[in-house]
């Protein structure tokens, strides 16, 4: 049902073994550097007060972090091909960075329903949790707002191709505090099983690739949002609801 | 209201909760007046299935009046007596709309969860983990049910409490795993398990156009059960060596399909392959034990039907597929889709072809659901069935 690309993924963009064997290069950003040493120094010395098997382990792992630190190279970014040294904020994404994300669903409506829900920009706050509010300014241009981490985040996005039943296609404008473009397709899906949707969308995220690192372990990357919020869309366009168990009733089980 | 609460491991309690309200204008709140255990809560009560929390309330079987009905329900009416399907189902989706309502794409919530254990999605379930929706159960006093015009039907009203109440989930479960074998008239059917869903299955069978029954077990009182109520042939496997017993009374063909009715619990008569299952089980590297499976697969006549009903967990090995592949079995398995069964289950018993009510073997009043988990899960007093009064 999913697929996930992450540009980092992509072969062309990994340095191949053997050239950076010899050449450790820095890919170490300058703040993560600094963090690198410090929660790394703390580890070391707090494992070796504690003088046992389990502190042995841990004053070695900070000893390997306050070593990445210092020399700002990591193995495992190598290993994955990443870096955290800092690039430019920019408004487009360049090739290599930022992260796209393709997710499909099928729903047992016509492409005719399912288009005419998503043109209207304004209802996509309904099945996308992230985001606040859409406004449509005039016919291509719309204002969004999503949450964000440190409060709203906000940036006016422009419709860049429309086939009715078909596409749309969207992009933030030059200038945006987010950099992302994305696109929606629907098809007849075979056997009268309604539509396919497919959602591709890209954009860069707001700590880069270590950014989106963290979040896919803290289980908020993008690309389960972007999976969640079709399902919502198949499920309110489906079944005129979304199914919950919020306020039902539980015990306590104390005593 | 007064609820039956999980509360870890083997620890069941009657706790007082909030009433439930209408969340969705497509719920209904129906006032239970019979709900009962199943053998699959053995296997929440004894901690088999992830994704239980403590204050879960369990059960999926129930019987009810509709006391509150949600703005969107047009075909049930307040004061109606309903059996409710223990698996809830949107009614909408491309599956619903083929009838594999188990097989629900919308009516989990915890979709995403499921997905990881199971890569895939199912329908919700009333009080069966979060894995199925972590939907509050019904063993309780009022239970929410949603999607009501889809999971609720009206009880005719000649038919009593206990007859429509096996109507929720154990008869509609044993009638699909008879419906799965395909049977054309003049099989023989053999099922593994004389508890209450494979009692329904032997019914089912027969109702399907089975020329014969076989049950196994290893209760004598189910045993009677199953030849002094359903008809059956029946097999001790304490007593006799099952794939032996089968051939003898197949003509040397072996069962033309094979239901199995036990489940991730069984016991095994192989003593390796039990001691095997049992200790994997134990390291929580499987969930299921497999003796039954492996021997249905042994004893099915060639080109037959392998339908399994009891709940299976997880990932299995020693599975004998070398045999079923050169026997050209046919497996068919799965949670039981609810609505497609239940209306003609509820016809079978109003027009007096069946009658589901003898499972019962004891009441209880729903304060006392813990003692009834501890009695049916260690087959106390012939306990075979038990019915819940709240």
């Amino acid at each position: 049902m999913a697929t996930m690309t992450m540009s980092r993924f992509r072969s062309g963009d990994r340095p191949a073994r053997h050239a950076v064997d010899g050449a450790r290069r820095i890919n170490v950003g300058g703040s993560e550097r600094a963090i690198s040493v410090l929660t790394g120094g703390g580890m070391a010395l707090y494992g070796l007060r504690r003088g046992n098997l389990s502190g042995l382990l841990l004053a070695g792992i900070g000893a390997a972090l306050t070593y990445r630190g210092f020399t700002g190279h990591c193995d495992v970014y190598q290993a994955l091909g990443m870096s955290s040294v800092g690039h430019k904020k920019q408004t487009a994404i360049p090739s290599g960075q930022g992260v796209k994300i393709e997710e499909s669903v099928t729903i047992l409506k016509s492409p005719e329903e399912l288009f005419s829900f998503w043109r209207r920009l304004e209802n996509l706050p309904r099945v996308m949790r992230n985001l606040v509010s859409v406004h449509e300014l005039d016919g291509n241009r719309s204002h969004w707002v999503a949450w964000g981490l440190a409060g709203d985040v906000e940036w006016d996005a422009e419709i860049i191709n429309e086939r009715p039943n078909e596409l749309i296609a969207w992009r933030s404008v030059d200038g945006s505090e987010v950099a992302t473009a994305g696109s929606v397709h629907f098809q007849p899906a075979p056997g009268d099983r309604g539509t396919e949707v497919k959602v591709v969308l890209s954009y860069n995220p707001p700590a880069g690739q270590v950014g989106a690192g963290i979040a896919w372990l803290a289980g908020r990357d993008p690309h389960t949002q972007i999976r969640e919020d079709l399902r919502t869309f198949k499920r309110l366009m489906e079944t005129g609801t979304v199914p919950t168990t919020e306020g039902q009733s539980r015990g306590t089980c104390h005593l | 209201m007064k609820a039956v609460c999980w509360c870890g491991k083997g620890k069941l309690r009657v706790e007082e909760v909030p009433e439930p309200k209408i969340l969705d204008p497509q719920d209904v709140i129906i006032r239970v007046t019979a709900t009962t255990i199943c053998g699959s809560d053995l296997h929440l009560f004894g901690g088999y299935v992830p994704t239980l929390q403590p204050g879960d309330i369990l059960g999926h079987e129930m019987v009810g009046q509709v006391i509150e009905a949600g703005d969107q329900v047009k075909k049930l009416s307040l004061g109606q007596r309903v059996v409710v399907s223990s698996v809830i189902a949107c009614g909408h989706c491309w599956h619903c709309r083929t009838e594999e309502f188990s097989l629900c794409d919308n009516s989990n919530p915890n979709a995403w969860l499921q997905e990881r254990y199971h890569g895939c999605v199912s329908a919700g379930v009333f009080g069966f983990s979060h894995l199925f929706g972590g939907y509050a159960g019904a063993q309780a006093e009022y239970v929410r049910v949603p999607f009501a015009e889809v999971g609720a039907f009206a009880v005719p009203e000649e038919m009593s409490d206990e007859q429509a109440l096996s109507c929720s989930d154990i008869f509609p479960t044993g009638y699909m795993g008879a419906d799965n074998c395909d049977l054309r008239g003049g099989e023989i059917v053999a099922v593994w398990g004389c508890g209450p869903v494979g009692l329904m299955a032997i019914l089912s069978a027969y109702l399907l156009g089975a020329e014969r029954v076989i049950a196994i077990d290893n209760l004598p009182e189910r045993l009677r059960l199953a030849s002094d109520v359903c008809g059956a042939t029946t097999l001790n496997h304490n007593d006799v060596e099952v794939a032996e017993a089968l051939r003898d009374l197949t003509g040397g063909r072996g069962p033309d399909a094979c239901i199995d009715a036990v489940g991730m619990e069984a016991h095994g008569t192989d003593v390796w392959d039990d001691l095997y299952d049992r200790t994997q089980q134990t390291l929580m590297m499987q969930p299921d034990r497999l003796a039954v499976i492996r021997q249905m697969i042994r004893c099915c006549r060639k080109g037959g039907t392998i339908s399994l009903l009891g709940v299976y967990g997880g990932t299995s090995d020693k599975l004998p597929l070398g045999i079923a592949f050169v026997k050209n079995l046919r497996l068919r398995m799965g949670n039981m889709h609810g609505p497609k069964y239940i209306p003609r289950v509820l016809e079978h018993c109003r027009a007096g072809r069946a009658n589901p009510a003898f499972v019962y073997s004891h009441r209880l009043p729903l304060r006392l659901a813990p003692e009834g988990y501890t009695m049916f899960r260690n087959k106390e007093d012939e306990c075979v069935k038990i019915l819940l009064q709240p």
